[in-house]
């Protein structure tokens, strides 16, 4: 296994602009390992080796014409299968857009190429990323790097995956209840999910359009950050994308020093339910956060109690509406069109043959709560907790700059655990779900393994809208307190594939 | 309020709105599941009173609007590039309307 795959994006960004390796050989290195394990893995659904040379060889070239890169050029990285990029199967996951290429790039792949960030390719997910644990993908499982009988939480399994098996030091994700950051714990590694409307949504295939945010997944905290540089910013092809300047997350990423720093402990966040090695590592990392200056504070959210049951009315109320539009006409499956047929029979053929089980039970769950009847009782009084929970962050964020808790309430649990009890399933992202509903940022980073199985455990940072930056300092700190105390990164200790 | 019964007719009915053909057999399966689903979160109802104003999203949005311009589009061809069907630059689609229409 070649050295160079275990860079980080910065060291391998830097390395390629003074010229010390090209953008070529880092791009076969990293295709070489997915050659390697992923069979085992099975992170990518779709590998684009010519294309991933291609574009390196593109970078290789401006540098060589003395042009100026950009901070990741030449780098590679996994692209969620969400996203669309041009000429490139784009499945969501799912044998209803099988074979389907769009004729478009995603406002996000458009940023990464002309970054000359080398996509590798489309990583695995759950079926339009439903899910927490990517056994939902019609195309079979990606398997965590440090269990390959554990799942790598979901829907961005693969993003997380590829990252821990080192195919990639750069993935993109989406997070619409936790599906960045629940992925990013369970397999050792960090995931951002930005303020909503930092990242444009333009082109990434919509889950809950009021709670879908696509984000930055990497190693280490200042990778993240250069690449929410990369993607993040305002975007005139998505009507909620934020006009403001994105900040500046890469210098708050190299934060040492938290004096001053006001931390919120989440009360609701952490208690019953929680996997015992999970709450020691996070009162570890509180205890970590006081040494480095921070002052602690235990801080109240008491609808957050009520997050889990308003999400999933909210969320397969606005699935059942978005997927839609998948009704064989225009693009993908079409089934049963035997000429005798009309479009409504074809329609319900298609989409029982293409969707499958949890994309199923969703779209029912949500046309449910839509319907005349039951609309106030669940739809509305969803929408009324929504408020709840967003005063309570307010509330909180009056009082601390920060929230903490456990990204997911247990660390990588064992494939098919929990395929058959889908309320079990849903309790993964118990503590991911209230900073969607708010639309504020959360970031996940390892805090270490739980000792009970080994297996890594992720801290949740959360943050006021529109104050990404704050995430970034903690985490950064967070960081290098650990790695200092470790003396390596925690990755260095799963068991090499 | 009260954790409300699924039947399967009731599923069934739900299916036909979604225009998914869900097979006879998995009816059952699906109404129970969704019964236990809906009974853990029939909480939500609870919690907020009348006083509490409704959330339907996380920014304070108002439409957003940007200057009517002509702009590159797909192509029809691009546009047609995945359809399932295609016939004169058109997308084919099945009979939409009934025998007796």
């Amino acid at each position: 296994m070649s050295e160079l795959i275990t860079k980080t994006a910065a060291e391998l960004a830097s390395a390629i602009a003074s010229g010390a390796v090209s953008a070529v050989e880092v791009a076969q290195a990293h295709l070489d390992r997915i050659a390697e394990v992923d069979g085992r893995v099975h992170a990518f659904l779709h590998v684009d080796t010519e294309g991933a040379l291609a574009a390196a060889k593109a970078v290789d070239s401006r540098r060589a014409a003395g042009e100026r890169l950009g901070a990741l050029a030449g780098v590679p990285l996994g692209l969620k299968d969400v996203m669309c990029m041009e000429g490139i199967p784009t499945t969501c996951g799912s044998k209803m857009l099988e074979g389907w290429r769009p004729p478009y790039d995603a406002t996000v792949t458009r940023r990464l190429k002309d970054a000359g960030v080398v996509i590798l390719g489309k990583t695995n997910m759950d079926e339009f990323a439903m899910g927490s644990s990517t056994e939902h993908s019609a195309y079979g499982p990606t398997r965590n790097p440090w269990d390959l009988e554990r799942i790598p939480g979901g829907s961005g399994g693969g993003s997380s995956a590829c990252l821990a098996a080192y195919e990639a030091p750069l993935a993109i994700g989406t997070d619409t209840g936790g599906s960045i950051r629940q992925p990013a714990a369970v397999t050792g590694t960090v995931g951002v999910k930005p303020t909503y409307g930092a990242v444009s949504r333009y082109g990434l295939i919509a889950l809950a359009s009021s709670l879908d945010q696509a984000g930055p997944c990497a190693r280490n905290v200042l990778d993240t950050a250069l690449l929410h540089s990369v993607i993040a910013g305002h975007d005139p092809h998505d009507s909620t994308s934020l006009t403001d300047a994105v900040p500046d997350v890469v210098a708050a990423a190299g934060t040492r020093d938290l004096t001053g720093m006001r931390i919120g402990v989440v009360k609701e966040l952490g208690g019953e339910g929680y996997q015992a090695g999970v709450r020691q590592r996070f009162d570890e990392a509180v205890a970590a956060l006081t040494s480095l200056g921070a002052e602690i504070v235990e801080v109240s959210c008491p609808h957050f109690d009520y997050a889990l049951a308003a999400y999933y009315l909210i969320l397969p109320s606005e699935c059942s509406s978005n997927l839609a539009k998948f009704d064989g006409m225009r693009y993908g499956l079409r089934v049963g069109d035997d000429g005798e047929s009309s479009v409504e029979q074809v329609m319900g053929r298609t989409r029982a043959a293409g969707f499958g089980e949890e994309v199923t039970r969703r779209i029912i769950l949500g046309t449910y709560a839509l319907s005349a009847g039951y609309y106030d009782a669940f739809y509305g009084s969803a929408q009324k907790i929504r408020t709840l929970i967003q005063r309570d962050f307010n509330d909180a964020f009056a009082k601390v700059d920060v929230l903490v808790s456990p990204t997911a309430p247990t660390t990588a649990f064992k494939l098919g655990e929990k395929l058959d009890d889908p309320l079990a399933m849903y309790l993964n992202d118990i503590a991911t779900i209230p900073a969607n509903l708010a639309g504020t940022p959360g970031m996940s980073i390892p805090i270490g393994l739980a000792p009970e199985d080994n297996l890594p455990v992720g801290l949740q940072i959360m943050a006021p809208a529109r104050a990404d930056e704050r995430m970034y300092a903690v985490g950064g700190a967070l960081e290098a307190a650990l790695l200092a105390q470790w003396g390596a990164p925690i990755l260095s200790k799963a068991v090499a594939l | 309020m009260a954790s409300p019964e699924i039947t399967p007719d009731d599923v069934a009915h739900l299916a036909r709105l979604a225009r998914i053909d869900i097979p006879a057999d998995r009816l059952a399966y699906y109404a129970g599941q969704l019964e236990v689903i809906l009974g853990s979160i029939a909480k939500v109802s609870e919690v907020a009173g009348d006083d509490v104003p409704a959330t339907s999203h996380p920014q304070p949005l108002t439409n957003a609007f940007r200057e009517d311009e002509p702009g590159q589009s797909l192509t029809a061809e691009q546009a047609l590039s995945g359809a399932p069907s295609v016939e004169d630059s058109r997308f084919r689609v099945p009979r939409i309307l009934d025998e007796e229409a």
